[in-house]
């Protein structure tokens, strides 16, 4: 184990540092200049017009061409095999962390849309929902080196229509037969919440009585662990961060309120569509927001959402990041941040900060990631344009100083990957083709024989429906109960 | 006497149009017909444009717009909508977008068009002046296989109706009732790609099942339009008593290919089905929403067929596709020689269609071409290419005056014209965002 640490950390010591040269750098947080950022042992170690070139460096000369930082996605629910524990409100014993699936394609796709680090979140089913984590995308690794160490982990919460759909009993659920499951508004919602953590906070008294006695030499009984309780004490102490699921105004001031007779804070506001109306309070309260560029209008509490909401919030003081809840969004949230110029007339830095800085502030890992300055992990991405115009192409993307994404890599692997594909269909069409002489048509394997066909069953797929366009679908994060509910409609 | 002639005088206006004249000058003029001209006049009178070049002079009485640093585009047409048709996606009153049963070419979108709604203004504000509203589903909401039981699709889903976005009624929004027969072309359905959580049970049906349903699927449209045919036949003879039919009826103009048929088809092989039934059938054909092209492309072109492109910014229908499949899609179809234009399928989103175009641009498709898929194209494809869909003598005078390129994001659309008339760029959205921008701080 300490040897291939040894190893692992030889072999970055003796990475060769890479030159970054004439771009355009968009540090976000210091400027924009015209030259180079030279990158060591994944790290920025020195940036400007001229910088020293250390000796046997690789060069990538960016002439004409745009680095910023990596992206961050504070909202998203890629690399995790499951994303609800709906059968209950309040599940904040689970975690994401035991689902990550480091094999996900997501992780792929979102890193060749210049995205590096993002917040993977539990769904929101439920009042309280399950434990989040923070990701860089390091593909390839294993599913314990994805996580981004040493982020603070948070907890997901969901408010309104959501976390009360289960308990509707127009037939909303996930199985028409399930029991209602409370609650069933947002009143309840509410409820939920508070009792949740009256029960933490006694929960958390019954400890400290605990710890305090036995310090004193008493010889007690412990109380009895209650994990679920365990992640809202860590709440209640600022050990773990709060990203609440909310949509209208009057649920947004609610989650504030309950926050502070607790005593804990909010930490991001999620979607938050309606945002603007109670920016003020947000800002006074110290969350965050993140929310959608342009969403509107697929459920009722999205109707009073607007595309001037992120810019409405940056005026008020609010600190705002835009995310994706969504693996295609994912892969042009520099497009997203765009908007954010028209629809309320944000800066070229102010709409940048929403896609880096910002959210690496919500999710306090601003020390190591989301601009570009000396010191800083090297998580960079190289657009061939302003990465601000709809024209524009992420072309490379460095997470800790290594190129995880190489677009003419991609390019150039294509042929192979294809070739390698259809051998490996070869090989299945041959072994069915062995199957068949004397066993007879046997009918499970008639899917399979279909995709080999190409008749339209293809495993992955999905269906011959512009209803199923995931543009028009709702946010990833209802994801699963959305299919279900519209089926037993 | 004195009493007539105030009348007339009244009503000059409205007879030689002198107070809808109207003269954009300094601009930047990009006809997408042709090369884009620098500090360039538009002269638009009775709603038509009249006069394009350096130095129009404007005659009396018309008004002038000053547009010196500015951009003049058409008016960009959104190949794909529900807009009018279904206002919240998610409740089930308010979505009008597809009726039950499998044969329904009698539904108009057109009625069903609610001039009321918030998308209209919202849509229109990024300079779309022009939709194609399309029924699309089955049962009342946004229709389709849901993944339940032996799930089908319906087969004809009614008339496409191209409209102005702007009107007090559907009536003054019309341009074209029925623009298109909109159709599902039959297709075996793919099992869901990820349904995580929910019990399995809800989504278990057989591919033998499946497929059962989609060679019926296909016996009934052969004998929907054998029927319709021998309809078509039956009527021309003009028999005593003969009786209408309004289902059939409805079929006669795509008989008659007068009307496209508009089909829904993603993968190559429902493309190609496709292709060779609108070619057996002598029908014209609008592919709508393809996520692949394969070898298609070649009888597309052959056969004249031209496609409606869903959002380029889609995730790859498959896992091993290149991680770009729906960006390079478009270029792919100008490659391969077929027109297309764009759509946005849904009303959500259907404001972005220009940056639909921005994407498939990064990605191969000539810029000039992107532009033209939002403008010209799609007039030519919904026959409309002598009235819209760029700047010409003769053409109505749908534009949009900006400060950049509308293709960007970051553009503003500073004034818009629908048949020369300056439509009001307000909207819902617009209102919330100022009476919040101004909420008292204290």
């Amino acid at each position: 184990m300490k040897y291939s640490v040894y190893l692992l950390l030889l072999a970055a010591l003796h990475a060769a540092p890479i030159v970054i040269k004439n771009a355009t750098v968009l540090t976000v947080t210091k400027g924009t200049f015209v030259g180079s950022v030279v990158i060591r042992d994944g790290k920025i170690v020195e940036m400007g017009e001229k910088v020293t070139e250390p000796a046997g460096a690789e060069i990538i000369d960016a002439s004409g061409k745009y680095l910023m930082p990596g992206i961050i996605d504070c909202h998203s629910h890629i690399a995790s095999d499951a994303i609800n524990e709906g059968s209950v409100s309040v599940s904040s014993m689970v975690g994401i962390e035991d689902t990550i699936n480091p094999d996900d394609i997501a992780i792929y796709r979102a890193l060749a849309g210049g995205v590096t680090t993002a917040n993977v979140l539990h769904g929101s089913a439920n009042s309280i929902g399950g434990k989040t984590v923070v990701m860089k995308m390091r593909w390839g690794k294993d599913s314990r080196d994805m996580i981004f160490e040493g982020a603070k982990p948070g907890i997901k919460f969901a408010l309104g229509e959501n976390p009360k759909r289960a308990g509707n009993p127009g037939g909303q659920r996930i199985n028409a037969n399930a029991v209602l499951r409370y609650p069933a508004t947002r009143m309840g919602v509410e409820d939920v919440i508070r009792e949740a953590f009256n029960d933490a906070k006694i929960y958390q008294a019954q400890w400290k009585e605990y710890n305090e006695k036995t310090a004193r030499g008493e010889q007690l009984l412990a109380p009895r662990r209650d994990l679920k309780l365990d992640a809202l004490v860590e709440v209640l102490e600022g050990k773990r961060f709060v990203h609440a699921h909310c949509y209208r105004q009057d649920e947004i001031l609610m989650l504030l309120r309950v926050a502070d007779d607790y005593g804990f804070k909010i930490r991001t506001l999620q979607h938050v569509l309606e945002g603007y109306k109670v920016a003020k309070e947000i800002a006074e309260h110290g969350a965050g927001a993140s929310t959608f560029s342009d969403w509107w209008s697929y459920k009722v509490e999205a109707f009073d959402a607007i595309p001037y909401n992120a810019a409405i919030m940056v005026r008020k003081g609010v600190l705002v990041s835009l995310n994706s809840d969504s693996a295609e969004l994912m892969r042009h949230l520099n497009d997203e941040a765009a908007k954010t110029m028209k629809y309320g007339g944000l800066s070229e830095t102010e709409a940048l900060s929403l896609i880096t800085i910002n959210p690496a502030k919500q999710l306090d890992i601003d020390k190591r990631v989301g601009s570009i300055e000396v010191g800083k992990d090297a998580d960079l991405v190289i657009f061939d344009e302003h990465p601000l115009s709809n024209y524009a192409k992420v072309e490379k993307v460095f997470v800790d100083g290594q190129a995880y994404f190489d677009r003419n890599k991609d390019l150039a692997d294509r042929a192979q990957r294809e070739a390698e594909k259809a051998k490996l269909l070869e090989k299945e069409k041959q072994k069915e083709k062995e199957k068949r002489p004397g066993a007879g048509a046997n009918p499970s394997s008639l899917p399979k024989k279909a995709a080999l066909d190409g008749d339209g069953y293809t495993a992955g797929s999905s269906p011959n429906s512009i209803a199923h366009s995931h543009r028009s679908s709702v946010p990833l994060g209802v994801w699963h109960v959305t299919p279900v509910r519209r089926a037993t409609v | 006497m004195k009493s007539l002639l105030l009348i007339f005088v009244l009503s000059l206006p409205l007879l030689a149009g002198t107070d809808d004249s109207l003269l954009i000058r300094g601009a930047t003029i990009h006809p997408v017909s042709g090369p884009e001209m620098k500090d360039g006049s538009i002269l638009v009178r009775d709603g038509k444009i009249v006069g394009i070049g350096h130095n129009l002079a404007a005659p009396r009485g018309t008004r002038v717009i000053e547009a010196k640093g500015m951009h003049v585009y058409p008016g960009m047409i959104n190949s794909a909508t529900q807009l009018g048709l279904a206002e919240i996606s998610a409740v089930r009153e308010s979505v009008d977008t597809g009726e039950i049963g499998d044969f329904n070419p009698q539904l108009r979108a057109e009625v069903a068009v609610n001039p009321s709604s918030d998308h209209i203004p919202v849509t229109r504000a990024n300079g779309i002046t022009t939709a194609i509203v399309l029924p699309m589903g089955a049962g009342g909401g946004e229709g389709g296989p849901r993944g339940g039981g032996n799930a089908r699709q319906p087969i004809i889903t009614g008339q496409a109706a191209l409209v102005h976005l702007d009107g007090w009624t559907w009536e003054e929004m019309d341009i074209k009732k029925s623009a298109g027969m909109a159709m599902h072309f039959p297709i075996i359905p793919s099992p869901p790609q990820r349904f995580g959580d929910a019990p399995p049970n809800l989504f278990r049906y057989s591919y033998a099942d499946s497929k059962k349903t989609y060679e019926a699927q296909l016996r009934d449209l052969h004998e929907f339009f054998e029927q319709s045919r021998r309809y078509q036949k039956a009527k021309a003879a003009k028999p005593a008593g003969f009786k209408i039919d309004l289902k059939y009826e409805a079929m006669l103009p795509v008989l008659e290919g007068k009307t496209p048929l508009v089909v829904m088809a993603n993968r190559e092989r429902a493309i190609d089905d496709a292709v060779k039934f609108a070619d057996e059938q002598k029908v014209r054909l609008v592919i709508a929403n393809p996520k692949e092209l394969g070898k298609a492309g070649a009888a597309m072109k052959a056969k004249g067929v031209t496609a409606i492109l869903g959002p380029t910014l889609e995730l790859p229908e498959h896992n091993d596709d290149p991680y770009d499949a729906a960006y390079t899609l478009p270029n792919e179809f100008y490659k391969a020689g077929v027109k297309f234009a764009f759509g946005s399928f849904d009303n959500q989103f259907a404001r972005n269609l220009p940056y639909q175009a921005a994407t498939a641009a990064a990605f191969g498709l000539p810029r000039e071409e992107a532009l033209k898929s939002v403008t010209l194209n799609a007039a030519q494809i919904w026959g409309l290419g002598d009235k819209i869909g760029s700047i010409e003598e003769g053409k109505w005078a749908d534009l949009m005056i900006t400060d950049g390129d509308p293709l960007e994001a970051k553009t503003q659309v500073k004034q818009l014209f629908i048949k020369g008339k300056n439509v009001d760029l307000d909207n819902k959205h617009r209102r919330l965002y100022e009476k919040y921008l101004n909420r008292p701080s204290t």
